[in-house]
Protein backbone atom coordinates (compact mmCIF):
# COMPACT_ATOMS: atom_id res chain seq x y z
CA UNK A 1 0.00 0.00 0.00
CA UNK A 2 2.75 2.39 1.01
CA UNK A 3 6.25 1.70 -0.23
CA UNK A 4 9.20 3.91 0.54
CA UNK A 5 12.61 3.34 -1.00
CA UNK A 6 15.82 5.05 -0.05
CA UNK A 7 14.15 8.16 1.35
CA UNK A 8 16.33 11.13 2.31
CA UNK A 9 14.89 14.23 3.95
CA UNK A 10 16.52 17.47 4.85
CA UNK A 11 15.90 20.26 7.33
CA UNK A 12 17.78 22.98 5.58
CA UNK A 13 21.16 21.34 5.08
CA UNK A 14 20.80 18.81 7.87
CA UNK A 15 19.85 15.37 6.69
CA UNK A 16 17.29 13.99 9.13
CA UNK A 17 16.39 10.82 7.23
CA UNK A 18 19.20 8.97 5.61
CA UNK A 19 18.10 6.37 3.13
CA UNK A 20 15.07 4.78 4.78
CA UNK A 21 13.11 2.02 3.04
CA UNK A 22 9.92 0.62 4.43
CA UNK A 23 6.58 -0.72 3.32
CA UNK A 24 3.10 -1.01 4.74
CA UNK A 25 0.71 -3.60 3.37
CA UNK A 26 -3.06 -3.19 3.24
CA UNK A 27 -4.87 -3.86 6.54
CA UNK A 28 -1.62 -4.05 8.43
CA UNK A 29 -0.54 -2.18 11.54
CA UNK A 30 3.11 -1.24 11.43
CA UNK A 31 4.95 0.33 14.36
CA UNK A 32 7.88 2.64 13.87
CA UNK A 33 9.89 2.96 17.05
CA UNK A 34 13.01 4.83 17.98
CA UNK A 35 14.44 7.35 20.42
CA UNK A 36 14.03 11.12 20.36
CA UNK A 37 15.51 12.67 17.27
CA UNK A 38 15.68 9.39 15.36
CA UNK A 39 13.58 10.92 12.57
CA UNK A 40 10.22 9.25 13.21
CA UNK A 41 8.14 12.40 13.09
CA UNK A 42 10.12 13.68 10.14
CA UNK A 43 9.27 10.53 8.26
CA UNK A 44 5.54 10.90 8.91
CA UNK A 45 5.54 14.57 8.02
CA UNK A 46 7.32 13.80 4.78
CA UNK A 47 4.71 11.22 3.84
CA UNK A 48 1.98 13.81 4.42
CA UNK A 49 3.64 16.41 2.27
CA UNK A 50 4.49 18.79 5.09
CA UNK A 51 8.20 18.65 4.31
CA UNK A 52 8.77 19.09 0.61
CA UNK A 53 12.18 18.63 -0.88
CA UNK A 54 12.84 14.96 -0.08
CA UNK A 55 14.68 12.55 -2.31
CA UNK A 56 14.00 8.93 -3.04
CA UNK A 57 10.95 7.01 -4.08
CA UNK A 58 7.67 7.08 -2.18
CA UNK A 59 4.60 5.38 -3.60
CA UNK A 60 1.09 5.08 -2.25
CA UNK A 61 -1.07 2.48 -3.99
CA UNK A 62 1.57 2.38 -6.73
CA UNK A 63 1.24 6.12 -7.40
CA UNK A 64 4.27 8.33 -6.64
CA UNK A 65 3.75 10.91 -3.88
CA UNK A 66 6.42 13.30 -5.09
CA UNK A 67 5.46 16.94 -5.44
CA UNK A 68 2.05 16.50 -3.77
CA UNK A 69 0.89 18.94 -1.14
CA UNK A 70 -1.10 17.97 1.97
CA UNK A 71 -4.57 18.61 0.50
CA UNK A 72 -3.86 16.26 -2.42
CA UNK A 73 -2.39 13.65 -0.13
CA UNK A 74 -5.39 13.80 2.20
CA UNK A 75 -7.62 13.44 -0.85
CA UNK A 76 -5.80 10.25 -1.83
CA UNK A 77 -6.60 8.73 1.53
CA UNK A 78 -3.68 9.36 3.89
CA UNK A 79 -4.39 11.16 7.17
CA UNK A 80 -1.98 12.08 9.92
CA UNK A 81 -2.80 12.37 13.61
CA UNK A 82 -0.03 14.82 14.41
CA UNK A 83 2.24 14.91 17.39
CA UNK A 84 0.77 17.18 20.05
CA UNK A 85 -2.68 16.66 18.48
CA UNK A 86 -2.89 20.16 16.95
CA UNK A 87 -6.58 20.64 17.63
CA UNK A 88 -8.40 23.94 17.28
CA UNK A 89 -8.93 24.61 21.01
CA UNK A 90 -11.49 27.45 20.92
CA UNK A 91 -13.75 25.58 18.50
CA UNK A 92 -16.27 22.99 19.53
CA UNK A 93 -15.60 19.26 19.37
CA UNK A 94 -18.15 18.97 16.58
CA UNK A 95 -16.54 21.75 14.54
CA UNK A 96 -13.14 20.13 14.95
CA UNK A 97 -14.53 16.88 13.60
CA UNK A 98 -16.32 18.58 10.72
CA UNK A 99 -13.18 20.39 9.67
CA UNK A 100 -11.54 17.00 9.39
CA UNK A 101 -13.92 16.34 6.52
CA UNK A 102 -13.27 19.73 4.91
CA UNK A 103 -12.22 18.36 1.53
CA UNK A 104 -15.19 16.00 1.44
CA UNK A 105 -17.64 18.84 2.16
CA UNK A 106 -16.16 20.55 -0.87
CA UNK A 107 -17.04 17.45 -2.88
CA UNK A 108 -20.59 17.57 -1.47
CA UNK A 109 -20.54 14.22 0.31
CA UNK A 110 -22.93 15.49 3.00
CA UNK A 111 -24.74 12.23 3.63
CA UNK A 112 -21.58 10.13 3.82
CA UNK A 113 -19.98 12.67 6.14
CA UNK A 114 -22.92 12.61 8.52
CA UNK A 115 -22.70 8.82 8.57
CA UNK A 116 -18.99 8.97 9.37
CA UNK A 117 -19.61 11.55 12.07
CA UNK A 118 -22.02 9.16 13.76
CA UNK A 119 -19.48 6.39 13.37
CA UNK A 120 -16.70 8.43 15.01
CA UNK A 121 -19.02 9.48 17.83
CA UNK A 122 -19.92 5.82 18.36
CA UNK A 123 -16.25 4.93 18.42
CA UNK A 124 -15.55 7.64 21.02
CA UNK A 125 -18.76 8.02 23.06
CA UNK A 126 -17.13 10.60 25.30
CA UNK A 127 -16.88 12.94 22.31
CA UNK A 128 -20.62 12.72 21.82
CA UNK A 129 -21.15 13.85 25.39
CA UNK A 130 -18.87 16.80 24.87
CA UNK A 131 -19.84 17.62 21.30
CA UNK A 132 -20.64 21.28 21.99
CA UNK A 133 -17.73 21.96 24.34
CA UNK A 134 -14.64 23.82 23.12
CA UNK A 135 -11.94 21.30 22.27
CA UNK A 136 -9.50 23.06 24.60
CA UNK A 137 -11.56 22.08 27.63
CA UNK A 138 -11.15 18.34 27.04
CA UNK A 139 -8.72 16.21 29.01
CA UNK A 140 -5.56 14.95 27.36
CA UNK A 141 -7.01 11.54 26.55
CA UNK A 142 -10.19 13.04 25.13
CA UNK A 143 -8.15 15.42 23.03
CA UNK A 144 -6.20 12.53 21.60
CA UNK A 145 -9.43 10.76 20.76
CA UNK A 146 -10.68 13.92 19.09
CA UNK A 147 -7.48 14.16 17.08
CA UNK A 148 -7.92 10.58 15.89
CA UNK A 149 -11.60 11.16 15.20
CA UNK A 150 -10.81 14.28 13.21
CA UNK A 151 -8.33 12.37 11.08
CA UNK A 152 -10.89 9.61 10.52
CA UNK A 153 -13.41 12.16 9.26
CA UNK A 154 -11.33 12.49 6.09
CA UNK A 155 -12.08 8.78 5.56
CA UNK A 156 -8.45 7.73 5.12
CA UNK A 157 -7.35 4.30 4.03
CA UNK A 158 -3.92 4.79 5.59
CA UNK A 159 -3.85 6.35 9.04
CA UNK A 160 -0.56 7.73 10.35
CA UNK A 161 -0.25 8.39 14.05
CA UNK A 162 2.54 10.36 15.65
CA UNK A 163 2.96 9.40 19.31
CA UNK A 164 -0.70 9.05 20.26
CA UNK A 165 0.33 7.90 23.73
CA UNK A 166 2.30 11.01 24.57
CA UNK A 167 1.50 12.34 28.02
CA UNK A 168 -1.32 9.89 28.68
CA UNK A 169 -1.91 7.62 31.66
CA UNK A 170 -1.29 3.91 30.95
CA UNK A 171 -4.97 2.96 30.93
CA UNK A 172 -5.66 5.68 28.36
CA UNK A 173 -2.78 4.44 26.22
CA UNK A 174 -4.35 1.00 26.32
CA UNK A 175 -7.76 2.42 25.45
CA UNK A 176 -6.39 4.28 22.45
CA UNK A 177 -4.36 1.34 21.21
CA UNK A 178 -7.43 -0.90 21.57
CA UNK A 179 -9.32 1.48 19.34
CA UNK A 180 -6.52 1.32 16.79
CA UNK A 181 -6.76 -2.47 16.82
CA UNK A 182 -10.50 -2.17 16.32
CA UNK A 183 -9.94 0.18 13.37
CA UNK A 184 -7.47 -2.25 11.90
CA UNK A 185 -9.95 -5.09 12.22
CA UNK A 186 -12.42 -2.91 10.35
CA UNK A 187 -9.98 -2.72 7.47
CA UNK A 188 -7.82 0.33 8.21
CA UNK A 189 -4.10 0.34 7.47
CA UNK A 190 -2.10 1.97 10.22
CA UNK A 191 1.44 3.28 10.57
CA UNK A 192 2.09 4.04 14.21
CA UNK A 193 5.06 6.04 15.46
CA UNK A 194 5.76 5.55 19.13
CA UNK A 195 8.34 6.07 21.80
CA UNK A 196 6.34 3.76 23.98
CA UNK A 197 7.85 0.83 22.11
CA UNK A 198 6.44 -1.98 24.19
CA UNK A 199 2.85 -0.79 23.93
CA UNK A 200 3.21 -0.20 20.20
CA UNK A 201 4.82 -3.57 19.45
CA UNK A 202 2.20 -5.40 21.46
CA UNK A 203 -0.55 -4.28 19.10
CA UNK A 204 1.37 -4.02 15.82
CA UNK A 205 1.90 -6.72 13.20
CA UNK A 206 5.35 -5.60 12.19
CA UNK A 207 7.85 -3.07 13.40
CA UNK A 208 10.76 -0.96 12.24
CA UNK A 209 13.42 0.48 14.52
CA UNK A 210 14.71 3.85 13.44
CA UNK A 211 18.01 5.22 14.73
CA UNK A 212 19.72 8.41 13.56
CA UNK A 213 17.79 8.46 10.32
CA UNK A 214 18.47 4.77 9.49
CA UNK A 215 16.34 1.68 9.86
CA UNK A 216 18.47 -0.54 12.07
CA UNK A 217 16.05 -3.40 12.59
CA UNK A 218 12.79 -4.62 11.21
CA UNK A 219 10.61 -7.69 11.53
CA UNK A 220 7.41 -9.09 13.02
CA UNK A 221 6.42 -7.25 16.16
CA UNK A 222 6.71 -10.22 18.48
CA UNK A 223 10.26 -10.91 17.30
CA UNK A 224 11.22 -7.30 17.93
CA UNK A 225 9.65 -7.50 21.37
CA UNK A 226 11.91 -10.43 22.13
CA UNK A 227 15.00 -8.97 20.50
CA UNK A 228 17.83 -8.32 22.95
CA UNK A 229 18.97 -5.05 21.38
CA UNK A 230 15.46 -3.65 21.26
CA UNK A 231 14.89 -4.68 24.86
CA UNK A 232 18.05 -2.97 25.98
CA UNK A 233 17.58 0.21 24.01
CA UNK A 234 13.83 0.82 23.96
CA UNK A 235 11.96 -1.37 26.35
CA UNK A 236 13.67 -0.03 29.43
CA UNK A 237 14.88 -3.36 30.83
CA UNK A 238 17.64 -2.58 33.22
CA UNK A 239 20.98 -4.24 32.89
CA UNK A 240 20.65 -6.55 35.87
CA UNK A 241 17.51 -8.12 34.53
CA UNK A 242 19.12 -8.20 31.16
CA UNK A 243 22.22 -10.08 32.21
CA UNK A 244 20.46 -12.38 34.65
CA UNK A 245 21.01 -15.96 33.84
CA UNK A 246 23.90 -15.23 31.56
CA UNK A 247 26.72 -14.29 33.85
CA UNK B 1 -31.50 67.08 25.95
CA UNK B 2 -32.39 67.93 22.38
CA UNK B 3 -28.81 68.97 21.74
CA UNK B 4 -27.49 65.78 23.33
CA UNK B 5 -29.78 63.66 21.19
CA UNK B 6 -28.60 65.44 18.08
CA UNK B 7 -24.97 64.73 18.93
CA UNK B 8 -25.86 61.17 19.73
CA UNK B 9 -27.43 60.67 16.30
CA UNK B 10 -24.44 62.05 14.47
CA UNK B 11 -22.10 60.10 16.75
CA UNK B 12 -23.87 56.81 16.10
CA UNK B 13 -23.83 57.49 12.36
CA UNK B 14 -20.10 58.13 12.28
CA UNK B 15 -19.52 55.38 14.77
CA UNK B 16 -21.25 52.84 12.55
CA UNK B 17 -18.85 53.75 9.76
CA UNK B 18 -15.86 53.43 12.07
CA UNK B 19 -17.28 50.08 13.10
CA UNK B 20 -17.27 48.80 9.51
CA UNK B 21 -13.68 49.96 9.03
CA UNK B 22 -12.73 48.36 12.35
CA UNK B 23 -14.41 45.13 11.23
CA UNK B 24 -12.11 45.14 8.22
CA UNK B 25 -9.07 45.33 10.51
CA UNK B 26 -10.47 42.69 12.83
CA UNK B 27 -11.42 40.30 10.06
CA UNK B 28 -7.91 40.31 8.63
CA UNK B 29 -6.23 40.20 12.02
CA UNK B 30 -8.33 37.25 13.12
CA UNK B 31 -7.49 35.15 10.13
CA UNK B 32 -3.90 36.17 9.41
CA UNK B 33 -2.57 37.97 12.48
CA UNK B 34 -1.74 40.91 10.26
CA UNK B 35 -2.65 44.57 10.75
CA UNK B 36 -3.24 46.18 7.40
CA UNK B 37 -2.47 49.87 7.53
CA UNK B 38 -3.72 50.23 3.97
CA UNK B 39 -7.24 49.59 5.28
CA UNK B 40 -8.01 53.31 5.23
CA UNK B 41 -7.02 53.42 1.58
CA UNK B 42 -9.63 50.79 0.81
CA UNK B 43 -12.16 53.12 2.41
CA UNK B 44 -10.95 55.96 0.21
CA UNK B 45 -11.10 53.78 -2.91
CA UNK B 46 -14.60 52.69 -1.94
CA UNK B 47 -15.82 56.26 -1.53
CA UNK B 48 -14.24 57.60 -4.72
CA UNK B 49 -15.24 54.60 -6.86
CA UNK B 50 -18.79 54.86 -5.60
CA UNK B 51 -18.94 58.55 -6.50
CA UNK B 52 -17.54 57.86 -9.97
CA UNK B 53 -19.77 54.87 -10.69
CA UNK B 54 -22.96 56.29 -9.26
CA UNK B 55 -22.78 60.03 -9.93
CA UNK B 56 -20.32 59.88 -12.80
CA UNK B 57 -21.44 56.86 -14.84
CA UNK B 58 -24.99 57.04 -13.46
CA UNK B 59 -25.27 53.35 -12.73
CA UNK B 60 -28.10 52.28 -10.47
CA UNK B 61 -27.40 52.44 -6.75
CA UNK B 62 -27.29 48.67 -6.05
CA UNK B 63 -25.12 48.03 -9.11
CA UNK B 64 -22.66 50.78 -8.21
CA UNK B 65 -22.63 49.47 -4.64
CA UNK B 66 -21.78 45.91 -5.67
CA UNK B 67 -19.29 46.91 -8.35
CA UNK B 68 -17.43 49.14 -5.91
CA UNK B 69 -17.16 46.38 -3.32
CA UNK B 70 -16.03 43.88 -5.94
CA UNK B 71 -13.47 46.29 -7.37
CA UNK B 72 -11.92 47.15 -4.04
CA UNK B 73 -11.86 43.47 -3.04
CA UNK B 74 -9.85 42.80 -6.18
CA UNK B 75 -7.40 45.50 -5.11
CA UNK B 76 -7.14 43.68 -1.77
CA UNK B 77 -6.43 40.40 -3.54
CA UNK B 78 -3.79 42.02 -5.73
CA UNK B 79 -2.16 43.52 -2.65
CA UNK B 80 -2.00 40.09 -1.01
CA UNK B 81 -0.69 38.31 -4.10
CA UNK B 82 1.93 40.85 -5.09
CA UNK B 83 3.08 42.46 -1.89
CA UNK B 84 2.32 40.08 0.98
CA UNK B 85 2.62 36.56 -0.51
CA UNK B 86 5.92 37.28 -2.21
CA UNK B 87 7.71 38.30 0.98
CA UNK B 88 10.43 35.80 1.65
CA UNK B 89 10.67 36.32 5.41
CA UNK B 90 7.18 37.23 6.57
CA UNK B 91 8.12 38.82 9.84
CA UNK B 92 5.17 40.81 11.25
CA UNK B 93 7.02 44.11 11.29
CA UNK B 94 8.07 43.66 7.66
CA UNK B 95 4.48 42.96 6.64
CA UNK B 96 3.20 46.00 8.52
CA UNK B 97 5.70 48.24 6.80
CA UNK B 98 4.68 46.75 3.48
CA UNK B 99 1.05 47.65 4.15
CA UNK B 100 2.12 51.21 5.00
CA UNK B 101 4.02 51.33 1.71
CA UNK B 102 0.97 50.00 -0.10
CA UNK B 103 -1.18 52.72 1.46
CA UNK B 104 1.17 55.42 0.16
CA UNK B 105 1.10 53.83 -3.29
CA UNK B 106 -2.71 53.61 -3.35
CA UNK B 107 -3.00 57.21 -2.23
CA UNK B 108 -0.69 58.28 -5.03
CA UNK B 109 -2.59 56.32 -7.64
CA UNK B 110 -5.88 57.74 -6.39
CA UNK B 111 -4.47 61.26 -6.61
CA UNK B 112 -3.52 60.63 -10.24
CA UNK B 113 -6.91 59.14 -11.02
CA UNK B 114 -9.31 61.42 -9.16
CA UNK B 115 -7.21 64.53 -8.75
CA UNK B 116 -6.72 66.52 -5.59
CA UNK B 117 -10.26 67.90 -5.42
CA UNK B 118 -12.80 66.67 -2.93
CA UNK B 119 -15.86 64.93 -4.31
CA UNK B 120 -19.22 64.10 -2.82
CA UNK B 121 -22.17 61.94 -3.71
CA UNK B 122 -25.87 62.52 -3.07
CA UNK B 123 -27.66 60.72 -0.26
CA UNK B 124 -28.96 57.22 -1.00
CA UNK B 125 -32.57 58.34 -0.79
CA UNK B 126 -34.14 61.77 -1.07
CA UNK B 127 -36.60 61.53 1.83
CA UNK B 128 -37.13 64.41 4.22
CA UNK B 129 -35.20 64.26 7.51
CA UNK B 130 -37.16 62.91 10.47
CA UNK B 131 -37.84 64.75 13.68
CA UNK B 132 -37.18 62.70 16.80
CA UNK B 133 -37.82 64.52 20.09
CA UNK B 134 -36.74 67.79 18.53
CA UNK B 135 -33.55 66.40 17.00
CA UNK B 136 -33.09 65.81 13.29
CA UNK B 137 -32.35 62.33 12.01
CA UNK B 138 -31.15 62.07 8.43
CA UNK B 139 -32.43 59.20 6.27
CA UNK B 140 -28.79 58.53 5.34
CA UNK B 141 -28.08 57.70 9.00
CA UNK B 142 -30.76 55.03 8.88
CA UNK B 143 -29.25 53.64 5.69
CA UNK B 144 -25.86 53.50 7.34
CA UNK B 145 -27.11 51.83 10.50
CA UNK B 146 -29.16 49.33 8.50
CA UNK B 147 -26.29 48.36 6.23
CA UNK B 148 -23.87 48.04 9.14
CA UNK B 149 -26.35 45.84 10.97
CA UNK B 150 -26.75 43.61 7.91
CA UNK B 151 -22.97 43.31 7.54
CA UNK B 152 -22.36 42.46 11.17
CA UNK B 153 -25.09 39.82 11.12
CA UNK B 154 -23.82 38.34 7.87
CA UNK B 155 -20.27 38.25 9.19
CA UNK B 156 -21.43 36.60 12.37
CA UNK B 157 -23.29 33.97 10.39
CA UNK B 158 -20.29 33.48 8.12
CA UNK B 159 -17.81 32.79 10.93
CA UNK B 160 -20.15 30.71 13.07
CA UNK B 161 -22.35 28.98 10.58
CA UNK B 162 -20.43 28.21 7.41
CA UNK B 163 -17.70 25.70 6.79
CA UNK B 164 -15.57 28.28 4.99
CA UNK B 165 -15.84 30.61 7.96
CA UNK B 166 -14.82 27.83 10.31
CA UNK B 167 -11.98 26.78 8.05
CA UNK B 168 -10.76 30.36 8.01
CA UNK B 169 -10.84 30.44 11.80
CA UNK B 170 -9.03 27.12 11.91
CA UNK B 171 -6.25 28.50 9.72
CA UNK B 172 -5.87 31.40 12.10
CA UNK B 173 -5.75 29.16 15.17
CA UNK B 174 -3.27 26.68 13.77
CA UNK B 175 -2.19 27.02 10.19
CA UNK B 176 -0.21 23.79 10.23
CA UNK B 177 -3.09 21.74 11.59
CA UNK B 178 -5.48 23.23 9.04
CA UNK B 179 -3.00 22.51 6.25
CA UNK B 180 -2.76 18.90 7.42
CA UNK B 181 -6.52 18.48 7.15
CA UNK B 182 -6.33 19.68 3.58
CA UNK B 183 -7.67 23.19 4.20
CA UNK B 184 -5.94 25.42 1.64
CA UNK B 185 -4.62 28.14 3.93
CA UNK B 186 -3.43 30.34 1.09
CA UNK B 187 -6.94 30.56 -0.33
CA UNK B 188 -8.25 31.41 3.10
CA UNK B 189 -5.75 34.25 3.50
CA UNK B 190 -6.71 35.53 0.07
CA UNK B 191 -10.37 35.39 1.01
CA UNK B 192 -9.66 37.26 4.25
CA UNK B 193 -7.90 40.00 2.30
CA UNK B 194 -10.76 40.26 -0.18
CA UNK B 195 -13.37 40.40 2.56
CA UNK B 196 -11.51 42.93 4.65
CA UNK B 197 -10.93 45.15 1.60
CA UNK B 198 -14.61 44.80 0.72
CA UNK B 199 -15.50 45.85 4.25
CA UNK B 200 -13.32 48.93 3.84
CA UNK B 201 -15.11 49.71 0.59
CA UNK B 202 -18.47 49.55 2.35
CA UNK B 203 -17.17 52.05 4.89
CA UNK B 204 -16.22 54.35 2.03
CA UNK B 205 -19.53 53.95 0.25
CA UNK B 206 -21.39 54.83 3.42
CA UNK B 207 -19.29 57.87 4.15
CA UNK B 208 -19.40 59.31 0.61
CA UNK B 209 -22.79 61.05 0.97
CA UNK B 210 -22.14 62.55 4.42
CA UNK B 211 -18.70 64.02 3.97
CA UNK B 212 -16.36 65.20 1.25
CA UNK B 213 -14.15 62.48 -0.19
CA UNK B 214 -10.68 63.00 -1.54
CA UNK B 215 -7.59 60.93 -2.24
CA UNK B 216 -6.09 61.62 1.19
CA UNK B 217 -9.07 60.76 3.38
CA UNK B 218 -7.89 57.20 3.99
CA UNK B 219 -5.17 57.91 6.53
CA UNK B 220 -7.43 59.51 9.15
CA UNK B 221 -10.29 57.08 8.60
CA UNK B 222 -7.95 54.10 8.69
CA UNK B 223 -6.45 55.24 11.97
CA UNK B 224 -9.90 55.87 13.43
CA UNK B 225 -10.98 52.41 12.39
CA UNK B 226 -7.80 50.97 13.90
CA UNK B 227 -8.49 52.92 17.08
CA UNK B 228 -12.04 51.53 17.17
CA UNK B 229 -10.74 48.00 16.65
CA UNK B 230 -8.20 48.39 19.45
CA UNK B 231 -10.80 49.97 21.70
CA UNK B 232 -13.18 47.06 21.32
CA UNK B 233 -10.47 44.42 21.38
CA UNK B 234 -8.58 43.40 18.26
CA UNK B 235 -9.91 40.16 16.91
CA UNK B 236 -13.42 40.49 18.29
CA UNK B 237 -16.15 41.38 15.79
CA UNK B 238 -18.57 42.62 18.42
CA UNK B 239 -15.68 44.52 19.98
CA UNK B 240 -15.13 46.30 16.67
CA UNK B 241 -18.77 47.35 16.55
CA UNK B 242 -18.75 48.47 20.16
CA UNK B 243 -15.45 50.32 19.74
CA UNK B 244 -16.66 52.04 16.58
CA UNK B 245 -19.91 53.25 18.13
CA UNK B 246 -18.16 54.34 21.32
CA UNK B 247 -15.57 56.28 19.37
CA UNK B 248 -18.20 57.93 17.17
CA UNK B 249 -20.36 58.99 20.12
CA UNK B 250 -17.47 60.32 22.21
CA UNK B 251 -16.20 62.21 19.20
CA UNK B 252 -19.58 63.81 18.55
CA UNK B 253 -20.06 64.74 22.19
CA UNK B 254 -16.55 66.19 22.36
CA UNK B 255 -17.14 68.25 19.25
CA UNK B 256 -20.54 69.40 20.46
CA UNK B 257 -19.77 70.30 24.05
CA UNK B 258 -16.15 71.37 23.79
CA UNK B 259 -14.61 72.28 20.46
CA UNK B 260 -14.72 70.97 16.93
CA UNK B 261 -10.95 71.15 16.77
CA UNK B 262 -10.91 68.28 19.27
CA UNK B 263 -12.52 65.84 16.82
CA UNK B 264 -9.47 63.86 15.70
CA UNK B 265 -7.71 64.37 18.99
CA UNK B 266 -10.35 62.39 20.86
CA UNK B 267 -9.75 59.26 18.81
CA UNK B 268 -6.05 59.25 19.49
CA UNK B 269 -6.44 60.18 23.13
CA UNK B 270 -8.73 57.17 23.47
CA UNK B 271 -6.22 54.98 21.64
CA UNK B 272 -3.45 56.01 24.02
CA UNK B 273 -5.69 55.48 27.03
CA UNK B 274 -6.77 52.02 25.96
CA UNK B 275 -3.20 51.02 25.19
CA UNK B 276 -2.13 52.10 28.67
CA UNK B 277 -5.05 50.80 30.67
CA UNK B 278 -6.34 47.76 28.83
CA UNK B 279 -4.22 46.82 25.81
CA UNK B 280 -6.46 43.86 25.01
CA UNK B 281 -9.45 46.17 24.47
CA UNK B 282 -12.87 46.12 26.05
CA UNK B 283 -14.01 42.77 24.70
CA UNK B 284 -10.57 41.30 23.96
CA UNK B 285 -10.11 38.34 26.24
CA UNK B 286 -6.82 37.17 24.84
CA UNK B 287 -3.77 39.31 25.21
CA UNK B 288 -2.55 40.68 21.91
CA UNK B 289 0.66 38.79 21.65
CA UNK B 290 1.94 39.34 18.18
CA UNK B 291 3.23 42.86 18.21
Amino acid sequence: MLRIRNLKCYYGRIRAINGVSLSVKPREMVALIGANGAGKSTLLQTICGLLPGWEGDMRYEKEPLSGLRPPEIVRRGISLVPEGRLLFPPMSVLDNLKLGAYLRYRRREQAAINGDLEHVLDLFPVLRERARQPAGTLSGGEQQMLAIGRALMARPRLLLLDEPSMGLAPFLVKLILDILVQLKDDGMTILLVEQNARAALQVADRGYVLENGHIVLDGPADELLADQDVKRAYLGKDYREFYDGRA
Amino acid sequence: MQEFLQYLFSGVTNGAIYAVIALGFTMLYKSTGLINFAQGEFVMLGALSMITLWSGFELSLPLAFLLTIAGVSVVGIILERLAIRSVRKPHPIVLIIITIGASILLRGVAMLGWGKDAHSSPAFSRNEPFEVAGATLLPQSLWILGIVLVIVTALHFFTRGTLTGKAMQACAINKRAAWLLGIPSETMVLLAFAMSAGMGAVGGILIAPISMSSYDMGMTLGLKGFCAAMLGGLGSSWGAVLGGLLLGILEALGVGFFSSSLKDGIAFLLLLLILYVRPAGILGARAVHRF
